[in-house]
């Protein structure tokens, strides 16, 4: 079985800074981590390769440094690593960004299965996984929480749902973007990190994809950021006082012009 | 302080150090109380590599020594002594094959041992043979094709949790200390079982009981190394494994100086954090001196081991009583800083200092330690003059 699993380097959420002035993202002396639910689409894939047989690709969308985070997946149990990284990519928003995945998919081309983490938690938009899809034309199952069954034809999942869970079954190849619950992920291990250490990582240029420059980057893109600013914080709020019964019943009295 | 380590040995402590900090020491208070063997822990140590850390490449390890496998259960005992004890007991309990055994036993048995597949355990200790090994009782016959066992070995580490043990057994009483055996015994063989489960005051996750052999047959080729040489093969195995349990000294130390300086750092008394204080200072002050120096000494010793097979004794020795003399100092200090606190089970001080006692005692009390130093500059001296 033949796994590809996007992943994408974020800001570590326990340092994240908005520059007060310019209202973006401060990058500056903030760890750049493997996006978090990556982590468990990368570790369910090792999974399903120890059970299975075959490869893991990691494939990433970055800049030159995201290879760092690359190597971390090599040594989690990854064979391949690719990364797709071109000056032309910068400011893809979800559209560009599964255009530019999908090119560099066509590159890699044979595959199963492709896995994704439910989000980024820096964007958090959620779509990159199934607009990827789409662009591939596969089929495409959100939340997946287990993998049962996988066949070399068929694969079958639990997707978590908020009332509990659907059991889906797709044609392969497909591709699924999974939740945290779906596994722990493992710790490297120390012949992982030896290898991850001399591994070549396939480094890809927009040529090397074949893109069309006008679907690429900030370019490509269909969003356009107006404003960005941090709501302001209201310091309105009232004490309640008296007894339980009091304080029930004022409320009440505050609350019910509102139902 | 930097000790300069390679690219490979740097990699042995990060690994380390993210199981220690991801599964060891928010796991650590529950396995103390609970006394339970800490399973996960060592499958994620298995799947990180860590068992084979010291079996040579041939025998699906990673070829490395005494230095790679101390550098890893420093890290572990920084977190927990009781986990660190579960996994140095699997390469204890492997030496013996390693040191002593044939081509094929090491064939057998090391790639399981190196994978964590399964875990080995060491037998010694009985009842009448502490720190006078030539008391051990349990003996083996030959019966044909099979040797038969028979005896109780006393507070054996890993046992009921490990499938591979390392017995030693008299074979000839009449031949003194040259009449003793080592043999491999598997957790399946007939007539072998195990006694309950000690309860003890420190390192209470990891497993301590009995083996008691009641007509325990085992195949012939079990032998490790050859008959009668028993008692050798044990004085290496400690030799070689001892910087293990000194090592073990050292993390806690590290462990417990963690913990007193950032306690000390926030705890405020007379309008100022402690560590303000000199009196506290100078305590932080010497534990640091401590660890460090203990850290010295192993690192050294353990080299020292893996450059000369046939002359460490005393290095071992050494450096098994200082680092672990140490961890009882220091982690008696960190438990006074902390003070009141530091005596209550909320903070992991008190079990520091519970579960560092054992390292003064077992694999060797630190007494019979100093007879051996003494012993070595006895013949050193004499070999010199």
């Amino acid at each position: 079985m033949k796994i590809i699993v996007c992943i994408k380097q974020v800001p570590d959420a326990k340092d994240v800074r908005l520059d007060p002035k310019t209202n973006t993202l401060s990058r500056e002396g903030v760890q750049a981590i493997m996006n978090p639910y990556d982590r468990h689409a990368l570790e369910e894939a090792v999974r399903l390769k120890e059970q299975h047989g075959g490869t893991v690709t990691v494939l990433s969308m970055g800049p030159p440094q995201a290879e760092e985070m690359l190597r971390e997946a090599v040594s989690c149990g990854a064979d391949e690593a690719v990364l797709v990284s071109d000056r032309a990519f910068a400011g893809a928003d979800t559209w560009a960004t599964t255009y530019t995945l999908s090119q560099a998919i066509k590159k890699i081309d044979d595959f199963d299965l492709i896995l994704c983490g439910k989000q980024a938690i820096d964007g958090d938009t959620a779509q990159v996984g199934p607009g990827l899809a789409e662009r591939l034309d596969i089929p495409f199952v959100a939340y997946v929480r287990k993998i049962n069954d996988c066949t070399a034809s068929a694969i079958r999942a639990e997707r978590l749902m908020d009332d509990g869970y659907d059991l889906v079954e797709v044609p392969l190849p497909a591709l699924f973007t999974v939740v945290k619950e779906i596994n722990e992920p493992r710790i490297p291990s120390l012949k992982g990190k030896m290898r991850a250490k001399k591994i070549d990582i396939t480094k890809l240029t927009a040529v090397d994809i074949e893109a069309d420059p006008e679907q690429l980057g900030l370019k490509g893109s269909t969003t356009q950021v107006v404003k960005v600013f941090s709501p302001e914080l209201k310091g309105a709020r009232a004490m309640l006082v008296g007894t339980a019964d009091e304080q029930v019943a004022q409320l009440y009295e505050k609350l019910s012009p509102l139902l | 302080m930097d000790y300069f380590l390679s690219e490979e040995q740097q990699m042995i402590v990060d690994v380390a150090r993210q199981i220690t900090d991801e599964m060891i020491i928010p796991q650590r208070s529950e396995l103390d109380e609970t006394e339970e063997y800490p399973r996960d822990i060592l499958t994620a140590i298995a799947k990180a590599d860590l068992y084979g850390l010291y079996i040579p490449e041939e025998y699906g390890g990673l070829g490395g020594g005494c230095f790679d496998i101390v550098l890893a259960l420093e890290q572990f005992a920084r977190g927990c002594t009781g986990v660190a004890t579960a996994f140095a007991a699997s390469a204890l309990g492997a030496y013996p094959i390693l040191i002593s055994g044939s081509d094929e036993l090491k064939q057998k048995y090391m790639p399981l041992i190196a994978s964590g597949e399964k875990l080995a355990a060491f037998a010694l200790t009985e009842a009448n043979a502490g720190s006078d090994a030539s008391g051990i009782q349990t003996t083996a016959v030959l019966d044909g094709d099979e040797w038969v066992l028979n005896g109780t070995k006393q507070w054996i580490t890993n046992a009921g949790e490990a499938q591979i043990y390392t017995v030693i057994a008299i074979t000839d009483k009449s031949k003194g200390p040259r009449g003793a055996t080592m043999f491999v015994v598997e957790d399946t063989d007939p007539g072998f079982s195990y006694g309950v489960k000690e309860k003890k005051l420190g390192i209470r996750c990891s497993s301590t009981r009995e083996l008691i052999f009641k007509d325990c047959r085992i195949p012939k080729d079990r032998v490790i190394g050859r008959i009668g040489m028993g008692f050798i093969t044990v004085m290496k195995t400690l030799d070689q494994s001892r910087p293990g349990i000194a090592i073990l000294g050292v993390g806690l130390g590290q462990g417990a100086l963690d913990e007193a300086v950032n306690y000390a750092k926030q705890r405020v008394q007379f309008g100022k954090p402690i560590i303000s204080f000199q009196a506290v200072q100078h305590i932080l002050a010497d534990m640091a001196i401590q660890v460090e120096a203990g850290r010295a000494l192993v690192y050294s010793a353990a080299k020292h081991i893996d450059a000369h097979k046939n002359d460490m004794s005393k290095a071992s020795s050494m450096c098994k009583v200082f680092a672990t003399d140490m961890a009882m100092k220091v982690t008696v200090d960190a438990v006074q800083v902390l003070a009141g606190y530091g005596y209550m089970r909320d903070y992991p001080v008190e079990k520091m200092m519970r579960d560092a006692k054992i390292l003064q005692i077992y694999e060797g009390t630190n007494q019979i330690q100093r007879n051996v130093i003494g012993q070595e500059l006895n013949k050193e001296y004499t070999r010199s003059s």
